[in-house]
This record gives C-alpha cells, structure tokens and sequence, in this order.
C-alpha cells in the first residue's frame, strides 16, 4: 500500500477537466485508489467521487493506492497534481 | 409549462451580448422529458438492468460521435474534456451501480435512474464551492440522455439543428453549445445568462448575435416561429409582422453590406474631419476577448473589467496569480493602454464573516469600491497586483462607483502607501500611473469639478448611470422602458461631466453601451469626450462615422440637444442629422 498527501494547487481544484484527468490515469492501473479529504474517502476511479470531494485550490487530499502496479500508479498521479494538471 | 400567448410583433428587450442582427426560424432547445416511472416484477429485474446497460451502451456510442465531429474543429479541441468527462460519468460506479440497485429494488429503469439523479443532484447542490457545484450539469446532461434513450425520445436537439435557426433555450451548457452545428446558428436567445454566460462568449468569438436574460422566452417560443434578434441594441421579435420583417431585413441588408465596407476603415487612425483623434478602445470581458480587442484593431483596452478573475472559485485570485493575469494582457495590448478597473462586485463569499445576500438594495449596497475599502486586504492584494503589472505596459488604474471625494482620496491613500512599500521592497512599478474613477453615481456627476482635482481622468460608465440617474431598474420589466440613454437629463449629466474634466485638463473617457452605438459617436465627440471604450466588435463601425464628422459639428449639434425637452426630441434630432450627414450609413431609420 502506497500512501501519499498533497495540496491541490492548479487554480480551479480538481474540476472537470482534473478530474477527468485523474480518473482516465487511475483506471489504467489494477490498483484500488482512494482519495480522501477531511476524513471523507472516495473511489479515485469515479468521476463523480472526485468531483463530490469538492476540492478547490488550497485543498489538502491524501491518496491511497493498493494493489500489484501501486508504486507505478502513485508516480503517475503524483505527477499529475503537483504538475497542477497542465493547467498553467 | 404552458405556453404564453404570443402576439405578432412581440418586442422584448434583453441584453444584446455579441452584435449584429439574425432573422431566422426558432429552434427551440427543449426542457427534459417527463419519466414514465413505475414498479416491476422479480421477474423483470434482469431485462430492465439490460435495458439500461443497452442505454448506456447507445449513449456511449452517441458520444463518441459528437467528440469525433468536434475533435475536427481546431478551436474547439479545448473544450473536449467536456465530453471526455460526460464519458466518465456514464461509466461512473455510483451512477451505473446505483441505478442497478434501484431497479432490483423493483423500480423500472426510467424510475431507478431518475432517483439515482435526484440524489445525486442533492449531494452536488451540497458542494460550496460554486464552480464544482456547477459541475451537477454534467451529470444532468448525462441522465437526460440517457432518459431519452430509454424512453425512445430523440436527442435534445442540439446536433440536429436545421439550418437558419435561432436557437432558444433557458441555459445552454458548454458541452451543448460546442455540439451545435454552428453553420446552421444565426443567433442565439437565452433565458438566463449575463455577459460573461459560455453563450455570450461563444457567441461573440464566433460573431453570432445573442440576446441573454430573457426570463421567460422558452414558455413564449414554438419551434419554426420567426424571430429576429438584434444583438446591438439586446431587441428580440417574435413573431415580426410582414412590414417589420421587411423593414428589418432591408436593415440587415444594408448592415451586412455595410459590414463588408468595414474592412477598409481597420487600419485607418481614428480621426475627425477636423483631425482630432479620438482613441477607441475594447472593453474586455473575460480574458479571452483580447482576441476582439486585436481583431478589430481597437486602441488598447478602456476597461478592463477584473471581477471574471474571481467569479467561479472559492478563494480570492492571489497576488501573484492577478500580476500574472494582468501582465499577459498588458503583453497583448502591445504597448497600447489598458485600464484596469478594480472590482466591481460584491466579493462577499470571499468573506465568510460578511453575509451580504439580504441586502434589500444590493445595486446601492456593500459593493464596488465600498467591499474593496471595507475589506482592504482583498483591496491591497489587486492594488499590488496591478502596481507591479504597471511595469509591463500601459497601465492606468480606475476605480468604480466612486460617489465622494473620501472614497478616492483613501484609495490614493492606499496607492500610496503600497508605492512606499514596494519601494522599500525594491519591486519597480510605473510611478506615474494614471489614476481615474468611474463617473456612474448622481452624486459624482454632481461635484465632477471636485473630484476632477484629484484624479489624471474619468470613465463614465453610462449603463449603470442612468440607471442611478433615472432610478430605473434596468431587469425590471414593469420600469426597463423608462431606461433612456437620450434623456435630458442624461445629456446633462454627460455635458457636465466633460466639461469638468475640460476645464481642469483630465482625461475623460466614456465606456458604457452608449459608446459603441455609431449613432452617438457624434454626439459624444460633440460633448467632449476624449477616448470611447466599448465591446471590440463595435469598433470598425463608429470609426467609421467619426472618420466623416467633425468634432466642431458634434458640439453645434449638442447646443441644439440641450435646448429640448424629450428624449423623443432627442432622438428624432439625431437621427434626422445622422441621416443628412451620413446616408449611406443612417439610410435606414432604426427600428424602434
């Protein structure tokens, strides 16, 4: 299980566009994905989970991966959010 | 709903958001369809949860489709994410297992999916922050479409617009504007909306007149019924008679024609007859009108509203974020001015402490430069931001709402002390940033001699004027009729403010609706206005008169203006003059 907290800092949060984002990149790997922020877990493989997290800049999630291809899946949404989504 | 009634000849006037005038045939962007929801047998389970797979399967399919035709149009790849989303949704376990739990809960398809889309609906109307929440259209989308699968109705007609349409709608979603096949859209008419609505937007990039803010317009148009919409002046018709339809179509006739003469005037100065130059600037929206602003080769931009920098989001744009926003569009204007005007709203939501949403009069409330002296944090971080902006271009700050000599002097208080500052932090700013206010309250129009002492200029904010003027509400539609750019006491009101600003040697510019009517151009010249600022598509047109008349000729004919006593008068005068200087322009009289 690999274990990880960022900030979201693209200036929107993690709207439509990241969401999407973060959930095309999560359902490629066979690991579970959990988002969770303020002690409110989500599937990191749902859409709509993400978008009900509601978290705009600022916020801060943690997110955790478990399964076979986890350390490759935790680089990949790593990079994505501290990346800001390519939104700037 | 019931419908309304529509006479012949029904007028309405809502805000003109992109310019130019479509006479075409309603295509009416209809409400979602009622569900048929029922309870089933045990035994019905399995073929109704095939049913829905088989549902999602066609949407999925549909999908691809519009994602393919839109991923063709280059300027449209940016909103695929749109679809990409609506894509995920339809896949989304809570969406997807839900409705399966509810139909082997023993409700019909229709049924289950419609529960599932109400609860979703309540937990994202539970969201704070107003652009995530917003997001609940994307799943709305989604479930109407696939309601209508289910229930064999046919797609809500987005993709399936005839040619020559006026699409009419309540609210049309980003993911349903860029489906529409836009070779078939003359114009666009929404029930709600504002200038800076997706339609309007889209509607202006794309040159295509929109009217928003038509409460009530889905109940009082049927599919086919003619409409005309004149995106200047925000006049719909339904229903036009044979005379009006004829007398607008020799008016968009002419208007066409003229449109092609437009091109020439593009790259010539903006100068009367008796050469003096009369810069005419772009008022920028939101950040991508910067395009228009190039586009119709507008001097720089009069008035740079910065409220879209905080609309859709939870927190406050930081300092660093709005000096990033500014410089980009100062980096644009290339060496052009750009007046950059303070916040304009009520930024309360930024503020949780300060709940403003029972104002009784929120026009004359906590707003403007009273929430930005009020919460002065807020205030200093966009002063900041704009201070240091200054040494990436032309920048000239302007403050809105002003009504007395306090409010500016504590914003020059507040400038100065963020200069002494800055110095001290060794940042360069321009130091001989010009400082202006909007000249929009009776009161400021009242003692402009006063105010002229303190400041390098005034803009004049004519839409918001004569609303305090005539203490009319513009949305009011018992009142809007007595909204009147042309009434006497408007004139005055102008005269008097020009001349303040003559007399102590200021700039004074005017950024209102007024300003891009190329009616008026001589009128204002005339008045003493030095600079007019107005929606970039505007521009070709009102230089192109002011090009032919003379500023000598404007202020005889005001002489003659301030001597009558009706707008009516008013407006008969100019017109009949306009029409006399220049009839190949003013053949037409507008239609009223």
């Amino acid at each position: 299980m690999q274990n990880k907290s960022f900030t979201i800092r693209n200036r929107l949060g993690l709207h439509a566009r990241a969401a999407a984002q973060l959930v095309q990149a999560a359902n490629k790997f066979d690991s579970e994905i959990a988002l969770v922020k303020d002690d409110v877990e989500v599937n990191g493989k749902s859409i709509m989970g993400i978008l009900l997290l509601a978290a705009p800049q600022g916020t801060d999630i943690s997110v955790t991966v478990t399964g076979a291809d986890e350390e490759q899946a935790m680089k990949i949404i790593t990079e994505l959010i501290e990346d800001g989504f390519g939104e700037d | 709903m019931g419908k309304i009634n529509v006479a012949t000849d029904t007028y309405l006037v809502g805000m003109g958001v992109s310019p130019g005038i479509a006479i075409g045939k309603v295509n009416l962007i209809d409400q979602r369809p009622l569900v048929d929801q029922s309870l089933i047998n045990g035994s019905e389970v399995d073929a109704e949860i095939s049913r829905f797979q088989q549902a999602i399967d066609q949407a999925r399919e549909q999908l691809q489709k519009i994602k393919k035709t839109v991923s063709k149009q280059p300027h449209l790849r940016e909103h695929l994410y749109i679809l990409d989303t609506h894509l995920l949704i339809l896949e989304d376990e809570m969406l997807v297992e839900g409705t399966k739990k509810e139909i082997r809960a023993l409700v019909n398809v229709e049924g289950a999916l419609t529960r599932v889309l109400e609860k979703l609906r309540a937990l994202f109307d539970s969201i704070d922050d107003e652009y995530l929440r917003e997001r609940r259209s994307d799943v709305d989308a989604v479930g109407d479409r696939l309601l209508r699968i289910l229930m064999g109705v046919s797609e809500r007609n987005i993709d399936k617009i005839g040619s020559s349409s006026i699409v009419v709608a309540h609210d049309l979603s980003p993911a349903e504007t860029i489906q529409m096949d836009r070779s078939h859209v003359l114009g666009f008419i929404t029930g709600k909306g504002g200038r800076t609505s997706h339609t309007a937007i889209l509607a202006r990039s794309l040159d295509i007149p929109a009217v928003v803010g038509l409460e009530s317009i889905t109940a009082m148009v049927v599919d086919g019924m003619t409409a005309i919409v004149d995106g200047f002046s925000g006049v719909v018709i339904l229903k036009p008679s044979e005379k009006t339809l004829q007398e607008y179509l020799i008016h968009k006739q002419s208007y066409d024609c003229l449109e092609q003469d437009l091109e020439q005037y593009r790259d010539l100065p903006s100068i009367t007859k008796d050469q003096v130059h009369i810069p005419l600037r772009g008022n920028l929206e939101i950040s991508s009108d910067v395009i228009q602003i190039k586009k119709h080769a507008a001097e720089g931009i009069g008035l740079y509203r910065t409220e879209f920098l905080y609309l859709g989001r939870s927190a406050p744009p930081d300092e660093e974020e709005q000096f990033q926003s500014y410089c980009e569009i100062l980096k644009q204007a290339e060496g052009d001015p750009v007046t950059i005007r303070t916040l304009d709203i009520g930024g309360d939501k930024f503020v949780p402490e300060l709940n403003l949403d029972d104002e009784a009069n929120p026009a004359m409330g906590l707003r403007a430069i009273r929430f930005s002296l009020h919460e002065e944090q807020l205030f200093k971080i966009q002063l900041r931001a704009i201070l240091r902006a200054s040494s990436c271009g032309r920048v000239r700050i302007l403050f809105p709402m002003i009504s007395g000599v306090a409010e500016i002097r504590a914003c020059k208080k507040m400038l100065g002390d963020i200069q002494a500052q800055l110095d001290k932090e060794g940042i360069s700013y321009d130091p001989d940033l010009a400082i202006g206010i909007m000249i929009e309250t009776p009161s400021a129009v009242m003692i402009a001699p006063l105010l002229a002492k303190e400041v390098d200029f005034f803009s004049v904010g004519t839409n918001d004027l004569i609303q305090y003027f005539l203490a009319v509400d513009r949305g009011n539609e018992h009142v809007a009729y007595l909204y009147d750019p042309l009434h006497p006491a408007i004139l005055r009101a102008l005269k008097m403010t020009c001349d303040a600003a003559n007399e102590a040697g200021i700039e004074v510019c005017i950024c209102g609706e007024m300003a891009g009517e190329p009616l008026y151009a001589l009128v204002l010249v005339g008045l003493g206005f030095h600079e007019l600022s107005m929606n970039p598509a505007c521009v070709p047109r009102v230089k192109r008169v002011l090009r032919q008349v003379s500023k000598q000729d404007g202020a005889t004919l005001v002489k003659q203006l301030l001597l009558l006593s009706t707008s009516k008068e008013v407006s008969t005068i100019i017109e009949a003059e306009m029409r006399r200087r220049l009839p190949a322009i003013f053949a037409q009289p507008p239609i009223q």
